[in-house]
C-alpha cells in the first residue's frame, strides 16, 4: 500500500460511504501506474494529444530586465486546454475507464479543471458532471460555455461562500450519492488518501521534463524553482524531481490577496493553522474554533482556504519555502512578463512570476531560476481590465 | 454508567437531532426538552460547521442559521450544562473532525465530560482515522458512534467489533435529507453487525414518516430523524416547539409500539 501520509498531514477524513470505494481507488492505482500499457497508453495521450513536452523557455529580456539570475519558464499554458490541469485529468479519467467507470464528476474554481475534464471525457467517451461555485460561473462565464460545449453537465453550487471549497464540498456529497459507475477526478494535490499521491503523480511530469531540458540546455540543475500554490498541483508537479536535489531552493507563491493583514486572502501557510478538511490533516484558512474562513484572490484558481498536504509537509521541514503574493503584486506581474515577453499567462501564473520578479535580482547572473506557468490567462483579460477600471465586453 | 445504553434498554429507541443554535440557544435548549416530553430516548445536538460535507440541504442550511447567530462551541458547551440541570436523557454531539480537533481533543472531550454530554458522531472521522480521539475519548467516558454505510460491506464486521455506545447505520447512499423510499438491503447490514456485536444499532438518513420508523425498528435497535426535525425548525423558527412535540410524538409513539 501507498503511505497515507507526509509526515503528520494526509490521511482519508471521509465518511464511511466513500471509503471502500477510496480503498479500492488506491488499490487500482497501484496496479495500473506500473502498468507498460496504461503508461504507454497516457504517454501517447500526453504527448499527441495535450502537446507534451511542453517548451522550457529562456526568458532572455526578463532575464536581462531584472538583472540578476537567468529566468526560464516552463509553459503548461502551451497545453491543449490551456494548463497543467490536463496532465491529470487524462490520467485520472484513463485510470476511471480501466477501473469500469463511466463517468466523472470535478470540482472547478477558474474552470481550468473543468474545462480540462470536460475535454478528457468527450475524449474518451465518458459522462461528465462539473461542480462549480456559483460565484465562479459568474466570474468564469466563458468556461462555463466551454464545458457545455464539451459535452459537460455544469452545476451552479449555491452552498456557502459559493466559490472553489463548496464546489468541493458539493462534489464530494455527489460522490457519495453515486461511486459504483462514478469517480470523483480530483483537480488539486489535496482532499483523502490516495488523491494528493496519484495528482502529484500525474503532474510530476512537468519536473521530470524541466530537468531534462534545463540539464540539456545549461548542464546544470537549477537554483530555484517557482510556481504559484492554491491546492498546489502545479507547484507539486514542478517541485518533485527536485526534491531530492537540496540545492535547488522550491516557492511556492501564495495568493495574499488584498494582503496577508487583512481578511481578504487565501494565504494558507502564512496565515492558517493545521486542520482537518476536506479529507485531508494540513494547514487552513480557519477561525477560532475551526470554521473554515471565507478567503479571497483576484484569482478564483488559488481562491481555496487550503493547501495540499505535501506541500504542509514541505513547509513543516522547510524543504520549500511559501511566499505571500498580493492581488496588486500579480497583476502587475502580469501586465509585465506580457510586455516584456509577449506572453498573456494565468492571474495564478503571475503570482510565480511576480516572486520571480523580487527573487531574480537578488541572485547571481550564473544562478538559474525556472518559474513554471501553470496556464494561459484569456480567461483573465477581462477581470483584469476590470481590475484596471477598464470597462470592456467579453 | 452509560446513559446512551439506557436509551435502548427497554425499547426500540426513537433519537431525535436538532442543529445546535438554530435558531438561537435558547430555543434549542426548549426544543430537546420537547423532544424529551414527545417520547424521544436520545438527542443529537449538532456542533454547526461552516462546511458539512455529509449533510444535504436542510442541515446544512440550519448550520448557516446557527454560525450566523454567533453560535460557538462554548457556548454549546454552556448549554448542554444546564439541559443537565433539568433532564438526564442521553446526549450526544454530532459534528464534523476539524471543529474538534482544532478546539483540541483533550480540552474539547473533557469539557464533553464536564458538561454531561454522552457520545459524539464525527462522519468524516471513518475507522481508519479512529485513533485520533480514540484514546481522549476513553479517557473521558466519551463513546464515539462508529457509522456503517450501504458501501461497507466486508468493513461490516470490523467497525461492528470495535464500535462502542451506539452504531449508526446509514441507510441510503448520499447526504443526509428526506427520502420517500429506502432501498438498502438494511437486514442484511444488521445481521452482519449483530453477528458479532451486542452493541445497539440505529438506521438515518431519510427516515422521516411514522410508517418508515415502524418497519426500520422492526429490523434495528432504533431510528434517528434529522432533516425532518430540522424542516420543522426552518418553517416555524422560534415558534417551532409544539410542531416539534406532535411531530416527535407521532414518530416515537411509531417506535415504541414495535416490540
Amino acid at each position: 500500500m501507498l503511505n497515507p501520509r507526509f509526515g503528520i498531514h494526509g490521511g482519508q477524513y471521509i465518511p464511511e460511504t466513500l471509503m471502500n470505494e477510496i480503498i479500492n481507488l488506491e488499490k487500482q492505482y497501484e496496479y495500473y501506474k506500473n502498468n507498460k500499457e496504461f503508461n504507454d497508453e497516457l504517454n501517447k495521450l500526453l504527448n499527441e494529444y495535450a502537446g507534451r513536452p511542453s517548451l522550457l523557455y529562456y526568458a532572455e529580456k526578463m532575464t536581462k530586465d531584472l538583472g540578476g539570475a537567468k529566468i526560464y519558464l516552463k509553459r503548461e499554458d502551451l497545453n491543449h486546454t490551456g494548463s497543467h490541469k490536463i496532465n491529470n485529468v487524462l490520467g485520472q479519467c484513463l485510470l476511471a475507464k480501466k477501473m469500469g467507470k463511466t463517468r466523472v464528476i470535478a470540482e472547478t474554481g477558474a474552470g481550468q479543471h473543468g474545462v480540462a475534464t470536460a475535454t478528457a471525457a468527450a475524449l474518451l467517451d465518458m459522462e461528465c458532471e462539473i461542480y462549480m461555485g456559483k460565484e465562479d460561473t459568474i466570474r468564469q462565464a466563458l468556461n462555463v460555455y466551454r464545458m457545455e460545449l464539451l459535452g459537460a453537465k455544469v452545476h451552479p453550487v449555491e452552498s456557502g461562500t459559493m466559490t472553489l471549497k463548496d464546489a468541493v464540498n458539493e462534489c464530494m456529497r455527489e460522490w457519495t450519492n453515486r461511486v459504483d459507475d462514478t469517480l470523483y477526478v480530483l483537480g488539486s494535490v489535496m482532499g483523502p488518501h490516495p488523491f494528493p499521491t496519484i495528482v502529484r503523480d500525474f503532474q510530476s511530469v512537468i519536473s521530470k521534463e524541466s530537468k531534462e531540458q534545463i540539464l540539456e540546455i545549461e548542464g546544470r540543475l537549477p537554483d530555484a524553482v517557482v510556481a504559484c500554490v492554491g491546492g498546489g498541483s502545479n507547484a507539486m508537479g514542478s517541485f518533485y524531481n527536485y526534491i531530492e536535489d537540496k540545492s535547488v531552493a522550491l516557492y511556492g507563491c501564495e495568493a495574499a490577496g488584498k494582503g496577508i493583514d487583512t481578511d481578504k486572502h487565501a494565504a494558507t501557510i502564512a496565515k492558517g493553522s493545521l486542520g482537518i478538511f476536506h479529507g485531508m490533516k494540513s494547514y487552513f484558512c480557519q477561525d477560532e474554533y475551526g470554521q473554515i474562513a471565507p478567503v479571497y484572490s483576484i484569482s478564483a484558481g488559488l481562491d481555496y482556504p487550503g493547501i495540499g498536504p505535501e506541500h504542509a509537509y514541505l513547509h513543516d521541514t522547510k524543504r520549500a519555502t511559501y511566499v505571500p503574493i498580493t492581488d496588486e503584486e500579480a497583476v502587475e506581474a502580469f501586465e509585465y512578463i506580457a510586455r516584456t515577453e509577449g506572453i498573456i499567462c494565468a492571474i495564478e501564473s503571475a503570482h510565480a512570476v511576480a516572486y520571480v520578479k523580487k527573487l531574480a535580482p537578488t541572485m547571481s547572473k550564473d544562478q538559474i531560476i525556472i518559474c513554471t506557468l501553470s496556464g494561459r490567462g484569456d480567461k483573465d483579460v477581462a477581470a483584469i481590465a476590470r481590475y484596471r477600471g477598464v470597462d470592456i465586453h467579453e | 454508567m452509560s446513559r446512551i445504553k439506557d436509551a435502548f434498554n427497554s425499547n426500540k429507541a426513537f433519537i431525535a437531532f436538532v442543529t445546535g443554535g438554530d435558531p438561537t440557544i435558547e430555543k434549542t435548549k426548549e426544543f430537546i426538552l420537547e423532544i424529551e416530553k414527545a417520547g424521544a430516548d436520545l438527542v443529537e445536538i449538532g456542533i454547526p460547521f461552516s462546511d458539512p460535507i455529509a449533510e444535504g440541504p436542510v442541515i446544512q442550511e440550519a448550520n448557516i442559521r446557527s454560525l450566523s447567530q454567533g453560535t460557538t462551541t462554548d457556548k454549546l458547551f454552556d448549554m448542554v450544562k444546564e439541559l443537565r440541570q433539568v433532564t438526564n436523557i442521553p446526549l450526544v454531539f454530532m459534528t464534523y473532525l476539524n471543529p474538534v480537533f482544532h478546539y483540541g481533543y483533550d480540552k474539547f472531550f473533557k469539557n464533553c465530560s464536564d458538561c454531561g454530554i454522552d457520545g459524539i458522531i464525527i462522519p468524516d472521522l471513518p475507522f481508519e482515522e479512529k485513533p485520533e480521539v480514540a484514546d481522549v475519548a476513553v479517557k473521558y467516558g466519551i463513546e464515539v458512534v462508529s457509522l456503517i454505510a450501504p458501501t461497507s460491506e466486508d468493513r461490516i464486521k470490523t467497525i461492528a467489533e470495535n464500535s462502542t455506545g451506539f452504531i449508526y447505520v446509514v441507510s441510503s447512499m448520499g447526504v443526509t435529507g428526506t427520502r420517500s423510499q429506502i432501498t438498502t438491503d438494511l437486514n442484511s447490514i444488521l445481521a452482519s453487525v449483530k453477528s458479532v456485536t451486542d452493541v445497539p444499532a440505529a438506521v438515518g438518513f431519510g427516515i422521516n414518516t411514522p410508517a418508515q420508523a415502524e418497519k426500520i425498528s422492526k429490523i434495528s435497535d432504533g431510528v434517528i430523524v434529522g432533516s425532518a426535525i430540522v424542516k420543522i425548525i426552518a418553517q416555524y423558527g422560534a415558534d417551532a416547539t409544539p410542531h416539534i412535540y406532535e411531530y416527535v410524538k407521532s414518530m416515537s409513539d411509531a417506535v415504541h409500539n414495535v416490540k
